[in-house]
């Protein structure tokens, strides 16, 4: 079917292609330069010319169709910057160039990455075709123990389905263990839905919705929700009081054990951050075990809050003080280690924990270097000890 | 007939094309600097061996991760005229037809090939045959709609004779 879409996104990384692609197919305008939204996250500050020049022809273009929801290199990391910025709203179709869009689901909308090509149709038209996705439930029951976070449940979620267990599939995040979860901890559990496979991921519009868009929302908003009696083509049940941390191990998302069940895996570098774990509620687990403590001199640990909002906020509560404190690089909000093109690259054979969602070989730097993906806490601890740590034991 | 060569489950766009090699080619428009690091972080010849019209025969969810357009742009650019595969990522998918890669999604390929046998693809009847042994496995043909892109090179080209006039 073809739909109108109420909002699309592109950054640094891939709207220079989407731009090109516009204007290749003859397009002038686009159709509507308030619901377009563009953010340069992926390579900022610029660190090749290369990067310089895309984030210049941003800029061009942002002027030229007079797109004022253009967030240069200051604002931080496009997932967050957009929910941030009161865009993504219950009930809405949007659309983003790239893959984790799935995030803007935490807030009760569909929202799924596209390619270059499907964004340029959409800036020349405001519409798009879509295959209508099948759903997947998830119900989620209980509360999550100590030290236990969103990511280690989305985890958990992705290594029992694998990396292609809701292939085309809308995942819906359902129960009552839900209303326990944080506006940041749904942000995570649906921008890593799309590691598998997922389409786009929701979380149904509640109270926690509602408080997150108070003062926030760009425009006025009417929640949907499934039909009663839906159907769904396969429903998992979680009881979060059970769950342990979760890690991923190389070389995929969906190769997830219990930290307990890894054995000893030392570490070369801890990455706080990216648009799945650099929210506030990421920074303050983070912190709590790192207050007072110094990381292992054989780690590099880098930081780097998801936005601008969350920098100032983790500043005013001292948490830039305590990391500083036990020895982390601080960075400017922006995509940072995770994608190994930009700052923070591994060296071959080196070995990351990281708060990001992708493990793949070669992802953040040599194709000899490995990464583990965990919560911010397993970061913290891990980084503490120089090797992949439960933090229920710190 | 084409040269076959055979890749994994879960084959994702950041082993197709490394995020580290987009800013150039986003800044230069020049596919060919794509083409050289192709496949780079899993199979470092694959670029100065892979030759034109080379066919990739792939497992389940191949294209999986980044919803980066460069990932097809890549293969093209490198010569590769289809993947067969057992399933394939959505973005990935529908970005390949939009840049005029035939995808094709057939059962049970990847063990019945090897790197260096030759393959046959009849794209109108759906059949896949593994040259000189008569193994045969079909595929769902695409629609015709798809096929017409495919055939026009791309998504770009039919917009091209629609929206150009409309924004004028």
């Amino acid at each position: 079917m073809e739909a109108k879409i109420d909002a699309a996104m592109i950054h640094d990384l891939t709207g220079p292609l989407v731009i090109h692609v516009f204007q290749e197919i003859g397009a002038h305008k686009v159709w509507d330069p308030s619901k377009i939204v563009m953010v340069s996250d992926h390579q900022v500050p610029a660190n090749s010319v290369d990067a310089a020049q895309n984030h210049m022809l941003l800029r061009e273009f942002a002027s030229a169709q007079k797109i004022r929801s253009f967030y240069d290199i200051f604002e931080g990391i496009c997932h967050q910057v957009f929910p941030e910025k009161g865009f993504a709203l219950p009930g809405r179709l949007i659309v983003g160039a790239d893959s984790h869009t799935t995030t803007y689901g935490a807030l009760g909308c569909v929202s799924a990455g596209v390619g270059a090509t499907d964004m340029a149709a959409v800036f020349a038209t405001g519409k798009l075709w879509f295959r209508v996705p099948e759903s997947v439930k998830i119900v989620v029951e209980k509360k999550l123990p100590r030290r236990v976070m969103a990511k280690d449940l989305i985890l958990k979620i992705i290594g029992d389905l694998g990396a292609e267990g809701a292939n085309y599939r809308a995942v819906e995040f359902a129960g009552r263990g839900m209303r326990d979860i944080t506006m940041d901890g749904r942000m995570t559990m649906c921008n890593m839905g799309v590691e598998m496979g997922a389409k786009n991921a929701i979380v149904p519009a509640d109270g926690v919705t509602k408080k997150y868009l108070a003062g926030r929302a760009k425009q006025r908003y009417r929640a949907v929700y499934s039909d009663r009696g839906a159907q769904y083509v396969e429903t998992h049940k979680y009881d979060l009081s059970k769950l342990e941390p979760q890690v991923a191990c190389p070389h995929s998302v969906d190769n997830v054990k219990p930290v307990t069940e890894i054995g000893k895996v030392e570490i070369d570098q801890a990455f706080l951050g990216s648009c799945t774990n650099g929210r506030m509620e990421d920074l303050v687990a983070a912190a709590k075990i790192l207050k007072g403590k110094k990381i292992s001199r054989q780690v590099r640990m880098i930081v780097s809050p998801a936005s601008k909002d969350i920098y100032i906020e983790a500043l005013d509560k001292g948490l830039i003080k305590i990391f500083v404190d036990a020895g982390a690089l601080v960075e400017a909000p922006c995509c940072a280690a995770c994608m190994g093109a930009h700052i923070g690259i591994l060296g071959p054979g080196e070995v990351c924990v990281s708060s990001s969602n992708r493990n793949f070989r070669g992802r953040q730097g040599s194709p000899e270097s490995k990464v583990y993906l965990a919560s911010p806490a397993t970061v913290a601890a891990s980084a503490i000890k120089g090797a992949i740590t439960n933090p229920r034991d710190v | 007939m084409a040269r076959v060569w055979v890749f994994d489950n879960n084959i994702s766009t950041d082993d197709i094309i490394a995020g580290r090699y987009l800013p150039r080619f986003e800044a230069s428009k020049d596919p060919s600097w794509l083409a050289v690091h192709v496949m780079g972080n899993i199979a470092p010849s694959f670029a100065s061996k892979v030759g034109k019209g080379d066919v990739i025969v792939a497992g389940r969810n191949f294209g999986c991760g980044s919803s980066r357009e460069e990932a097809p742009i890549a293969l093209k650019a490198a010569g590769v005229s289809a993947v067969v595969a057992e399933s394939f990522a959505r973005i990935f998918y529908r970005n390949s037809i939009n840049r005029g890669l035939p995808v094709l999604t057939c059962k049970d390929v990847r063990k019945n090939f090897k790197s260096g046998n030759n393959i046959e693809i009849d794209m109108k009847n759906g059949i896949v045959r593994k040259t000189g042994t008569g193994k045969v496995f079909k595929f769902e043909p695409l629609p015709n709609f798809i096929l017409n892109i495919l055939a026009a090179g791309g998504l770009v080209h039919h917009l091209k004779k629609t929206v150009g006039k409309k924004s004028r």
